[in-house]
């Protein structure tokens, strides 16, 4: 029943499938700018660095701001707190990874590498469940951090998921200190 | 949806139109003249019910956006503004949001009798395929209805089902923040969610007319699962089933009133009246209770990812369901075992979803793991090995002698109705 002669291909075969390769690169190129207009627009961008002073957080104090339409959790932690955090072996967390944009991709989640360089009692997360993006509790859980009610994650008080579902440490985002006391986050 | 039509026009008015287009003979074919089994039970009413409520979700839901307006500043105050200033605003939107409910409680019960009675089996995979996608498309479009409101458990619940999408492993935080239109749920994502559960609807309209020009094509099934034989196993659609599943959805919209009536708020969540607050999530987040048998399996497995994919894969399940059941016999009637294993999964799926009500904690965690092993394994086990297993009790001859033979009614007046 198949033609089994194999004739060269015409000049006609050529046409019809150059014009149908072009026809589905004009399709894909329209459906891009339908597609890629749902994606965070200029005005979303636009807010994506705050400025924060952070001297007037006492020892013990934690103070909640907005970036990007979600909470970050600056906490100027009590000594108790730190010493907790590093007391705990990396080999018992569950995300070894210290989530922290500030450093190496590959760095380890140890208290040091979370706090904030060289004034460690202070951390900045984002105050995100990694799980399902819900909001944690501060001062609550197993691990005296944080705990999110939604499906049960623990955070101990250096952010680092100990139990639940949640994947990863919460995450640190990108911050430098633009004087000494003004933090720019994002 | 099929040429069953004896039509034959009669006035110059009817003959011009149907020479040019046949829609008369058309309707006359699939909702009059269609031949149907005449042993159809109640649980086969649940599709003109279906219907029904989708026409007035589609109608209630395009009033309510005459006076709804979808910006975060002013969704919620524009609720506040149908249910208080709007003429008859409470009584559209309860009519909405219990609607939708009432969908589910349909669909529900028309899936089940789908599976009991083996509906999806050879010839009838595509219509149960179009019907599970009309599932997804309508949680779909309940989910993003939901959002509308803009109180606590719309956007909580809108933050933490997009965020099931970050599970995947690489395009998943870009995936998130596409279907956000930002970094959190905020203005842009409720603008394209109003968008699409407006669009949706009519998408289930249009595979609904496709789910029935595919078991119109096939024939229904029905409870003895065998074909019918002769004219004496079928009657006409119009007047014996357009009157039953007219009956059915009266009754129907009995219960439906109650709750619109007596109890609008039982189905939804006090926290809903609370306007969205991105920096405070509400202590205990349940999905609505049609989602909560998915939660449940969402929430058994302690991976992100693999929770994910098993709550995906529950439905996913269903499309290769045809497959699944190895059994030649269509209805759980002829089939002793089957309709004992039916049963248990229909428990396991209540039990499921009283699960996703429960904290995620304890002892209600094991359970659901129990119950979500159970539910994948009825699917992937034991309908498969039922199939072998199990001998099938003797099929009746036809449809008639089903009939005649349980109901013990005079035999004339149901052997043939159609010639009364």
């Amino acid at each position: 029943m198949a033609q089994q002669d194999t004739v060269e291909p015409t000049r006609r075969d050529f046409l019809y499938i150059a014009t149908g390769a072009m026809g589905a690169v004009g399709t894909a190129a329209l459906a891009w700018p339908f597609i890629d207009q749902m994606n965070p627009d200029a005005s979303a961008l636009s807010l994506a660095s705050i400025e924060v002073d952070v001297s007037a957080i006492e020892e013990g104090q934690e103070i909640k701001v907005m970036w990007r339409g979600k909470p970050v959790f600056i906490r100027n932690r009590s000594a108790r707190e730190v010493e907790e955090a590093n007391a705990v072996a990396i080999s018992d967390l569950p995300d070894t990874n210290a989530r922290n944009a500030n450093l190496a991709a590959d760095a380890e989640a140890t208290d040091a590498n979370r706090g904030v360089e060289g004034r460690e009692a202070l951390i900045v997360m984002v105050g995100v469940c990694t799980h399902l993006g819900c909001i944690p509790l501060g001062q609550s859980g197993d691990f005296g951090g944080w705990f999110c009610p939604c499906h049960g994650s623990h955070y101990d008080t250096a952010g680092r998921i100990r139990k639940g579902p949640a994947p990863e440490n919460l995450l640190i985002p990108p911050f430098e200190f633009i004087s000494d006391n003004v933090i720019q986050i994002g | 949806m099929a040429g069953h039509s004896n039509y034959v026009p009669q006035s110059a008015a009817a003959k011009w139109l149907e020479s040019r287009l046949p829609v008369i003979g058309l309707v006359r074919g699939s909702f009059v003249d269609f031949p149907t089994p005449k042993n159809l039970n109640y649980w086969w009413t649940f599709g003109g019910i279906l219907f029904f409520v989708l026409i007035a979700q589609i109608v209630t839901g395009i009033v309510l956006v005459m006076h709804y307006t979808p910006n975060t500043a002013m969704a919620f105050a524009s609720v506040e503004h149908i249910m208080r200033d709007v003429n008859f605003g409470w009584l559209l939107r309860y009519l909405h949001a219990n609607g939708a409910s009432m969908f589910f409680i349909a669909v529900f019960i028309h899936m089940f009798r789908g599976m009991y009675y083996g509906s999806y089996k050879a010839p009838r995979e595509i219509s149960w395929i179009l019907g599970v996608v009309i599932f997804l498309i309508m949680m779909a479009t309940a989910f993003m209805g939901y959002v509308l409101p803009w109180g606590q458990m719309s956007f909580w619940g809108a933050t933490v089902i997009t965020n099931l999408f970050s599970a995947l492993p690489l395009v998943g935080e870009p995936i998130v923040n596409w279907l956000w239109g930002g970094f959190a749920v905020d203005n842009p994502t409720l603008n394209r969610f109003f968008s699409l559960h407006y669009l949706l609807p009519f998408m289930i309209f249009g595979v609904v007319l496709l789910h029935v020009w595919a078991f119109h094509t096939t024939g229904n099934n029905n409870p003895t699962g065998i074909n019918p034989k002769t004219k004496q196993d079928t009657i006409p659609f119009h007047p014996y089933y357009t009157i039953k599943d007219l009956f059915a959805i009266v009754v129907f919209m009995i219960l439906f009133a109650y709750f619109v009536f007596y109890i609008p708020n039982f189905l939804g969540h006090a926290d809903n009246y609370i306007e969205a607050d991105p920096l405070v999530t509400p202590t205990h987040i349940v999905p609505e209770w049609y989602f909560l048998p998915f939660y449940a399996i969402l929430r058994a497995v302690p991976d992100k990812l693999g929770g994910v994919i098993l709550m995906f894969g529950s439905i996913a399940v269903m499309f290769i369901l045809p497959w699944l059941d190895t059994s030649k016999v269509r209805s759980g009637t002829y089939r002793p075992l089957f309709k004992q294993f039916f049963w248990i999964f229909a428990a396991v799926c209540v039990g499921l979803g009283y699960l996703g009500a429960m904290p995620a904690e304890g002892g209600y965690v094991i359970a659901a793991r129990i119950l979500t092993a159970y539910y994948f394994a009825h699917f992937l086990i034991i309908l498969p090995l039922l199939g072998f297993l199990e001998k099938p009790k003797e099929l009746p001859a036809s449809i008639s002698e089903a009939v005649l033979s349980g109901g013990g009614k005079p035999a004339g007046a149901v052997a043939a109705p159609e010639t009364k």
